[in-house]
C-alpha cells in the first residue's frame, strides 16, 4: 500500500508518465523523420520561392542600393519643395558611378516605372556626368530641361523607398504619390481592379455552368450498374486527362466564324452566311472552353460522394408518400451537399488562376487577372506589380478558403 | 588500394577522353530564336554552314520573344542559352538590365566589298549589346481571292464602311499607335513626334476606337497568316515574312499592302555567363557577315542587315522564278511611306503605352 502514494515506476526506476512521453516522443519522432524529405522539398521549392516573390511585391531595393547617396540625400526631402543642391550632387556622383558600374539601366528602368519616359533621361545624363562640373543642379538641367522638372524628382523619391506599397497600390489600381499619399489613377489607366472582378465573374460562372452540367452526370454514374457507370467514367476521364492546350484548340476549331459549330447553325437556319455568331475571341469562347474544361473536377467529387449515398434513404422517403422531387430535394440532395462544396471550391479556385484557356480563346473582353500577370512576367519584366497581384489573389482565395470553412466547413468536404 | 588504382586509371581515362575532345576544337552552342519558318531560314542560312566550316555544332532552341527567361536564367545564376534572336526594343533593355555581354561592333568582320563592317551595316543595327541580323517590318495583308478589289492604303485599313470585314492587329500598341496615326494623315516622318505628346497618344488611340469593335487580336506570329486563311478576318497586320511564306510555300493567294510599313530589326545578343560564350561570339560573326546574311534572304523575305548583301539576294530557294528582292521590306518601292520603329521611343514610353493599351482593350 505504501508503494501507491509515490509515482508508478517502470522496470528501470523511471516514472511511468516519463517513460510514456519519451516512448511517444520516439514515435513523433519518427513519424517527422519519415516526412522530413517531403517537408524539406516542399519548403526548398514550393513554399520559398513563393514567399521570396511575394516578397518582391513590397520590397524593391533596386534603386537604393544602386544609388545610395541620392537615396540618402532625398530621405528628409518632403517632396514636394525645390530639389536642393546637395541632392543634385549625390545624384551626379551616383550617375558616374553606375555608369561604371553599368548599373545604369537598372536605375533608369526602375524611375521610368514611376515617370514614363525617364529612362532615355538617366542613361543620357549619366553617359556625360562625369564631365559635369559645379554646380551641379545648373549642369544637370543643361543637359535636359526635365532636371527642373518636380515630377523627375517626385519619382526618384518614391523609387527611393525599399519597402513600398506602391506595386499593391498599383495593383489596385492606385498611384503612390513622392509624399507618401496613395491617389486613384486616371479613369483611362484603371483596369486590375475591373479585371479582378471580371476573373471573379467568369470564375462564378465557369463554376455554376460546370455544377448544371456535372450534376446529372454524377447522378446518373451513381445509380446506373457499375459497367455502365464505369463506361462513364472512362468518357469522363478521356478529356480529363488529354492536353489542355489540345482541348482548348479544339474548341477554336469549333466555335471560331467558320468553324464546326457556326457551319451546323447557317445549315440549320439559325445564322447566315454573312453573319454569323462570334463564339470565340471573347468572354462567351473562354466561358465555354473553361466549362469543358474544368467539368471534371465537378464530376469526379461529386460522384465519389454521391456513390457513398445509400439508395435506402430515397427509397424510405418514397415509401413514406414523398413525390420525387420532394424525395430528391430534401433527402438526397443534402447529402450531396459536401459533393457539391468541394467541386465548386475545386473549380472555382482552379478557374481564378487560368491563364492559358482565356489567352487563347478570350480576345479582349475574355481576359483574366492571370493574363495581366503573365503580361508583367514575361514582356514588361515588372516582376513587382506582377507580385503584388499575386498576393493580392492568394489573399483572396485564402479568404475565400475560411469562408467555405465558416460556412460549410472545411472537414465537410470530400474529395473521394 | 587496388580500388584506388582503378578509380585513377578510369579518372584519367575519362580526362583523356576529355582532352581528346577539346583537342579537336569543336563544341556546341545553344542559340535561340522564334521558330517556325525565320528559324528554319536561320538553319539553312548560319547553322549548317557554320557546322559545315568549324565542326561546331548549334542546338536550336525556340521562345516566344520577351526576355524574362534571359533574366530568370541569369539571375538564377544558371545560364543554358548561349545565343539569342531578340527585338531591338527587347536587346536594349537586356542590356540595361546587365543580361547581355557587350559586343564591339569594329570586331565584326568587313563586308564582302570590303567596307568595315561599322559601314556596312545599315543604321540602327548596333546596340551595346547586341548586332542586327535582318530588317523585317509590320505590314498589313489581306486574301484577294476573297477580296479581289482590296485595300490600297493604311487609310482603307481603318476604314470598315469601304472594306467590310474583321480586322487582325497584335495584341500591343507597338505598331498600331503607328498605324493608327498614319491612317488619321500623319506623315511617316510626324508618326514618334506626334505620338510624343499626350493628344498624339489621344489621337492614335481614337484612331483604334473607330474599329475596335472588329478586331481580332493576335500575339504569335503565325496566328495572321492562319487568321486570314481561315477567313476569320478580311485583312490583318503581320509579320512580313510570314504572309511572304504562306505564299510563297503554301500558294496562298495573299497580298501585302507596304503603306505604312512599321521596319524593325531582329538582332543577336550574346547572354552573360552563356557556357559557351567565346564560340558564341565566333557564330555571330560568323553568321552575320555577307554571304549568310544573303542566304538567308532566299529562305524568307527579311531584309539582310548588311548593305554589301543585297547584290548577292537571288531568288527563293524552291522557285527559281521568285525573284526576292522586291519582296524585301527594304525594297525601293515598298519603303516610300515606311516608318522606321524609333526604338528609343518605345524603351522610354512602352510601360506607360502598354499600360493604357491594356485599360484600353478592357474598358
Amino acid at each position: 500500500m505504501t508503494d501507491a502514494t509515490g509515482p508508478l515506476l517502470a522496470v528501470d526506476g523511471t516514472p511511468l508518465k516519463r517513460k510514456l512521453a519519451q516512448s511517444l516522443f520516439r514515435s513523433r519522432a519518427r513519424a517527422f523523420g519519415l516526412a522530413l524529405p517531403l517537408l524539406a522539398f516542399i519548403i526548398v521549392v514550393f513554399v520559398y520561392p513563393i514567399l521570396d516573390f511575394l516578397g518582391r511585391s513590397v520590397y524593391d531595393a533596386r534603386f537604393a542600393t544602386l544609388m545610395p547617396m541620392t537615396t540618402e540625400a532625398m530621405a528628409d526631402w518632403d517632396g514636394t519643395s525645390q530639389p536642393t543642391e546637395a541632392m543634385a550632387d549625390a545624384l551626379v556622383l551616383d550617375l558616374v558611378v553606375s555608369k561604371k558600374e553599368k548599373t545604369i539601366g537598372k536605375v533608369a528602368t526602375r524611375v521610368n516605372r514611376e515617370l514614363s519616359g525617364t529612362r532615355s533621361l538617366f542613361t543620357k545624363t549619366a553617359r556625360s556626368a562625369a564631365k559635369f562640373e559645379s554646380p551641379f543642379m545648373a549642369a544637370l538641367i543643361e543637359k535636359d530641361k526635365d532636371w527642373a522638372d518636380l515630377e523627375t524628382w517626385q519619382a526618384m523619391k518614391t523609387a527611393s523607398r525599399v519597402f513600398t506599397p506602391a506595386y499593391v497600390a498599383a495593383a489596385l489600381d492606385r498611384k503612390m504619390l513622392a509624399d507618401g499619399s496613395i491617389v486613384q489613377q486616371s479613369e483611362e489607366r484603371r483596369i486590375h481592379v475591373k479585371l479582378f472582378w471580371r476573373t471573379m465573374e467568369i470564375s462564378f460562372l465557369v463554376t455554376v455552368f460546370c455544377l448544371i452540367l456535372g450534376y446529372p452526370i454524377a447522378y446518373l454514374m451513381a445509380s446506373l450498374p457499375m459497367r455502365t457507370s464505369n463506361l462513364l467514367l472512362i468518357l469522363v476521364l478521356l478529356p480529363f486527362w488529354t492536353s489542355l492546350l489540345v482541348r482548348t484548340t479544339a474548341w477554336i476549331a469549333m466555335l471560331q466564324a467558320q468553324g464546326v459549330m457556326n457551319d451546323l447553325f447557317v445549315v440549320f437556319g439559325l445564322a447566315t452566311e454573312d453573319d454569323r455568331f462570334s463564339l470565340i475571341y471573347n468572354k462567351t469562347g473562354t466561358l465555354i472552353a473553361m466549362t469543358h474544361i474544368l467539368l471534371p473536377f465537378m464530376i469526379l467529387p461529386l460522384f465519389s460522394v454521391m456513390k457513398t449515398i445509400s439508395p435506402t434513404y430515397v427509397r424510405a422517403a418514397k415509401s413514406m408518400g414523398a413525390t420525387d422531387w420532394t424525395s430528391f430535394w430534401r433527402v438526397y440532395f443534402p447529402q450531396s451537399v459536401p459533393g457539391i462544396g468541394a467541386g465548386a471550391l475545386l473549380c472555382f479556385i482552379l478557374a481564378l488562376g487560368y491563364y492559358i484557356t482565356p489567352a487563347l480563346v478570350g480576345g479582349q473582353d475574355g481576359q483574366m487577372i492571370s493574363n495581366i500577370i503573365d503580361f508583367h512576367m514575361r514582356k514588361s519584366l515588372n516582376w513587382n506589380l506582377a507580385a503584388a497581384m499575386g498576393l493580392i489573389m492568394l489573399v483572396f482565395v485564402l479568404f475565400l478558403f475560411w469562408l467555405y470553412d465558416r460556412i460549410v466547413g472545411i472537414d465537410n468536404m470530400k474529395l473521394g | 588500394m587496388k580500388k584506388t588504382t582503378l578509380l585513377l586509371a578510369s579518372t584519367a581515362l575519362v580526362m583523356g577522353a576529355s582532352g581528346a575532345f577539346a583537342g579537336s576544337h569543336t563544341g556546341s552552342i545553344t542559340a535561340v530564336s522564334w521558330g517556325g519558318a525565320y528559324t528554319v531560314s536561320q538553319i539553312e542560312a548560319y547553322h549548317k554552314p557554320w557546322t559545315a566550316a568549324t565542326g561546331n555544332k548549334v542546338v536550336s532552341e525556340d521562345y516566344s520573344g520577351g526576355i524574362a527567361e534571359v533574366k530568370a536564367q541569369v539571375e538564377a545564376g544558371n545560364v543554358t542559352w548561349d545565343i539569342i534572336d531578340v527585338e531591338k526594343s527587347d536587346a536594349v533593355r537586356g542590356c540595361d538590365e546587365g543580361l547581355f555581354m557587350e559586343i564591339d561592333p569594329t570586331s565584326l568582320p568587313n563586308g564582302a566589298d570590303g567596307s568595315s563592317a561599322v559601314d556596312d551595316f545599315i543604321p540602327g543595327s548596333f546596340t551595346d549589346c547586341a548586332v542586327a541580323n535582318i530588317v523585317w517590318s509590320t505590314i498589313f495583308a489581306y486574301d484577294s481571292s476573297v477580296t479581289p478589289n482590296g485595300p490600297a492604303s493604311i487609310a482603307d485599313f481603318f476604314n470598315p464602311a469601304a472594306f467590310p470585314g474583321k480586322r487582325g492587329l497584335r495584341k500591343s500598341p507597338k505598331a498600331n499607335l503607328e498605324m493608327a496615326l498614319a491612317a488619321d494623315g500623319v506623315a511617316s516622318a510626324d508618326i514618334y513626334d506626334v505620338l510624343a505628346t499626350d493628344e498624339g497618344v489621344d489621337r492614335a488611340f481614337a484612331k483604334l476606337d473607330t474599329i475596335k469593335d472588329i478586331v481580332v487580336w493576335w500575339e504569335a506570329g503565325a496566328q495572321p497568316p492562319q487568321l486570314l486563311a481561315d477567313g476569320e478576318v478580311a485583312m490583318t497586320t503581320a509579320y512580313n515574312g510570314r504572309i511572304f511564306n504562306a505564299v510563297a510555300g503554301e500558294g496562298k493567294s495573299f497580298e501585302i499592302v507596304w503603306d505604312a510599313q512599321v521596319l524593325d530589326v531582329d538582332m543577336w545578343a550574346i547572354i552573360k555567363g552563356a557556357p559557351n560564350a567565346d564560340l558564341a561570339m565566333e557564330f555571330l560573326k560568323f553568321s552575320t557577315e555577307t554571304e549568310q546574311l544573303a542566304a538567308q534572304a532566299s529562305y524568307i523575305a527579311y531584309g539582310p542587315a548588311r548593305k554589301s548583301s543585297a547584290p548577292f539576294v537571288t531568288t527563293y530557294h524552291s522557285n527559281a522564278d521568285l525573284d526576292m528582292g522586291p519582296q524585301m521590306p527594304t525594297a525601293e518601292a515598298n519603303l516610300a511611306t515606311a516608318i522606321p520603329n524609333d526604338f528609343e521611343f518605345w524603351a522610354d514610353n512602352a510601360d506607360e503605352l502598354n499600360e493604357r493599351f491594356n485599360a484600353w482593350l478592357i474598358n
